[in-house]
């Protein structure tokens, strides 16, 4: 299988200085999670149908992109109360079992960064980032034209920016 | 609706089959190009408002849009050309001088592609830069006329010599390549940033330009020029000290004889505080300096600057290629200049006036390979370095360059495209969509300057193993053994008077 393998945790840093608000992480990730994975015909003909993980916030000239933070604490992963949402203890990625969800929206509520969103077109499930697991890195990271989003493996990080920016 | 002569200039193409409507076009128009009608989920484009800047083109994720110059706008003319019918349509409805940015555009003659570089076969071996040493560092500054040893033995009777000499200072370049002089604000603080950083882990230099100096810049003040332009912005003694050396300049190849004019819109808080004037004021540079109107005038500048930097920073003189800029030269030199910087007609420029930038000035070429040959004919070229800027477009053009006679060369415009400038000549809208020639903090942010520098720095590296290949084909291993070496370097398709001036020889014609 291709993609990340291993017990390490990489995690999405966010550059707000240098989110140009352009959305096309939102729009790549919403290919990754089409049936097709084609970006034409994701947005012909699932436009409607399929939900981006991943948001970008914007005030003014201010924006940038927030997606699941994967919290070591996930207050997600303890209010789910069909056991759906999981954090694996390897990667560290939290998940939603779509197949168990049911729809509560108690993950909403609990969600500090208010990153979980109702996917309705696909059934009553809570849709969130995955981290593209099956990826190298994932596709917002990969193709934000102006590296306003870094995949930085946690336990390597010491520089003191990057550690700010996670702070914010 | 108004009477509208002037037509677009640009044709935007969509294909409907591609678009995705996802509105990053119209997310990224400064110019507001691209409209979203969510009623039909289409994008309309404005044909009109189009710049040619190609960033919704760039960045259209499915590739459905295409920027094409417009054809068959007027009907064919080789003399009223549509440039000559659009400008007129334009004055006559606005009544002002047209501006423009970048460097000239107009189909003069361009002398580096007439010119052709040596290479070493059979009586002089070729060098391989991969496996054999290969110098490209070099040193501008004034050099001493003459050397004066101390050749004395010491007690165990091996013979030292010690320099007696002392040598004026030197910037040590590790390429002979520089970032010419672009100010904070005609260029954004991101754009700055990218050009002090690569210069910085090069080795090599940025110049300032004549806005003063961000003091979130003055950690790089081994590698900044500043200059000292007519406006005097932000010209204080911190700022002359928070460089490896000071640039007088006295003209820009894309604006002879002009001054500057930076739009109070582009005058933010910060840019205001680096140059020391009132926030949304305009900041106009005078066309002279009004302490100079003489060489002995100049002689006074370069010595005040060199008295307030306590005579251990180079002084140098920037001025444009004008018709007598030979003579101007040898006057800077003996005025006390370390070194020159030589503008040609093709430089770029933020703003100036269309008329003067595609009319004013004489090609870099020319004006290089006459100060070079004055300098030497009165046996002064090495008080001097010569910098030459004015469109260098490759690796080639300074190689060609250094065997006209240049000591280095500065880079502007190949900077600024290699952070993604598409010449689209706007910069004086202060929209830039690139983010480069902008103060506006939505389009500032377009330029990371991680990515900035990245990218400088592999232009640098490329154009520098390149400069090593050509030099190793051509059997030299220094690039100051290729200085002003004629010899190399061969005319194709010129009249004699132009072989002449660049003091080259007709390519077919033997040593």
């Amino acid at each position: 299988m291709p993609g990340r393998h291993g017990n390490y945790m990489k995690k999405i840093y966010i550059k707000e200085q240098y989110c140009i608000g352009c959305r096309l992480c939102e729009i790549h990730c919403q290919v990754k999670h089409s049936k097709s994975k084609k970006i034409i015909k994701a947005f012909k003909d699932e436009k409607e149908d399929i939900v981006s993980r991943v948001l970008v916030e914007e005030v003014g000239y201010n924006s940038f992109a927030i997606q699941c933070r994967h919290c070591s604490d996930a207050p997600c992963v303890e209010a789910c109360i069909s056991g759906a949402m999981v954090k694996n203890e390897n990667t560290g990625v939290v998940t939603c079992d779509e197949e168990k969800c049911v729809g509560c929206w108690m993950c909403i509520m609990v969600c500090p960064y208010g990153v979980i969103k109702r996917d309705l077109p696909r059934g009553r499930v809570a849709s969130k980032c995955d981290l593209c697991v099956d990826e190298d890195i994932p596709v917002c990271v990969k193709n934000c034209p102006n590296e306003a989003l870094k995949f930085i493996d946690t336990s390597e990080t010491d520089s003191k920016e990057e550690v700010e920016v996670e702070s914010n | 609706m108004a009477l509208k002569l002037a037509q677009s200039e640009f044709e935007i193409e969509r294909d409907s089959q591609k678009c995705i409507s996802c509105q990053v076009c119209v997310r990224q128009c400064s110019n507001d190009v691209h409209e979203y009608d969510s009623d039909e989920d289409i994008i309309y484009s404005d044909n009109d408002k189009c710049v040619g800047c190609h960033r919704c083109e760039n960045l259209c994720p499915t590739g459905a849009i295409k920027i094409k110059e417009k054809e068959a706008e007027f009907k064919k003319n080789y003399n009223w050309t549509s440039s000559h019918l659009r400008n007129i349509y334009k004055q006559a409805d606005s009544g002002g001088i047209i501006l423009t940015g970048m460097g000239c555009d107009k189909p003069y003659p361009v002398y580096w592609d007439h010119i052709l570089f040596n290479a070493a076969q059979v009586t002089n071996p070729s060098i391989d830069p991969l496996r054999e040493p290969m110098e490209i560092k070099t040193f501008i500054g004034r050099k001493p006329d003459k050397l004066n040893m101390e050749i004395s033995k010491d007690k165990n009777g091996n013979t030292k010599i010690k320099l007696k000499t002392k040598i004026p200072p030197q910037l040590e370049l590790s390429t002979p390549i520089m970032f010419s002089a672009m100010s904070y604000g005609s260029i954004s603080f991101n754009a700055c940033m990218s050009l002090a950083a690569a210069a910085s882990k090069f080795g090599t230099f940025y110049n300032t330009g004549e806005g003063g100096l961000h003091e979130d810049l003055y950690g790089f003040v081994n590698n900044t020029i500043v200059q000292v332009a007519s406006g005097r912005f932000g010209v204080d003694k911190n700022y002359l000290n928070k460089a490896a050396a000071v640039e007088i300049k006295i003209g820009q190849g894309a604006k002879p004889g002009i001054g500057g004019h930076l739009p109070g819109e582009k005058v933010t808080r910060d840019v205001s505080r680096t140059r020391m004037i009132p926030k949304g004021t305009d900041a106009l540079s005078p066309a002279p300096h009004h302490d100079i109107y003489s060489i002995e005038d100049l002689s006074q500048l370069i010595y005040a600057l060199k008295e307030a930097t306590d005579y251990k920073k180079p002084v140098g003189v920037k001025i444009s290629a004008v018709h007598n800029v030979a003579p101007i030269a040898s006057g800077i030199v003996r005025a006390g200049a370390d070194f020159i910087t030589i503008d040609g007609f093709r430089g770029g420029t933020g703003a100036a006036p269309l008329v003067i930038r595609d009319n004013v000035g004489i090609p870099i070429e020319l004006a290089l390979a006459s100060v070079d040959r004055r300098l030497r004919e009165e046996g002064i070229r090495h008080k001097v370095s010569i910098i030459v800027a004015g469109s260098i477009r490759s690796s080639s053009d300074v190689i060609k360059a250094i065997a006209l006679g240049a000591d280095a060369a500065y880079i502007g415009t190949a900077a600024l495209v290699a952070m993604g400038c598409h010449l689209c000549q706007k910069c004086y809208t202060g929209k830039c969509n690139w983010g480069i020639a902008t103060q506006d903090p939505y389009l500032t942010k377009r330029l990371n300057p991680e990515i900035g520098t990245r990218r400088l720095l592999n232009l640098l590296h490329s154009w520098s193993l390149e400069i090593k290949e050509m030099l190793g084909g051509a059997g030299i291993n220094a690039i100051e053994s290729l200085r002003g070496s004629r010899e190399h370097l061969r005319g194709i398709d010129l009249s004699e008077k132009e072989l002449a001036i660049l003091g080259i020889k007709h390519a077919g014609e033997a040593w």
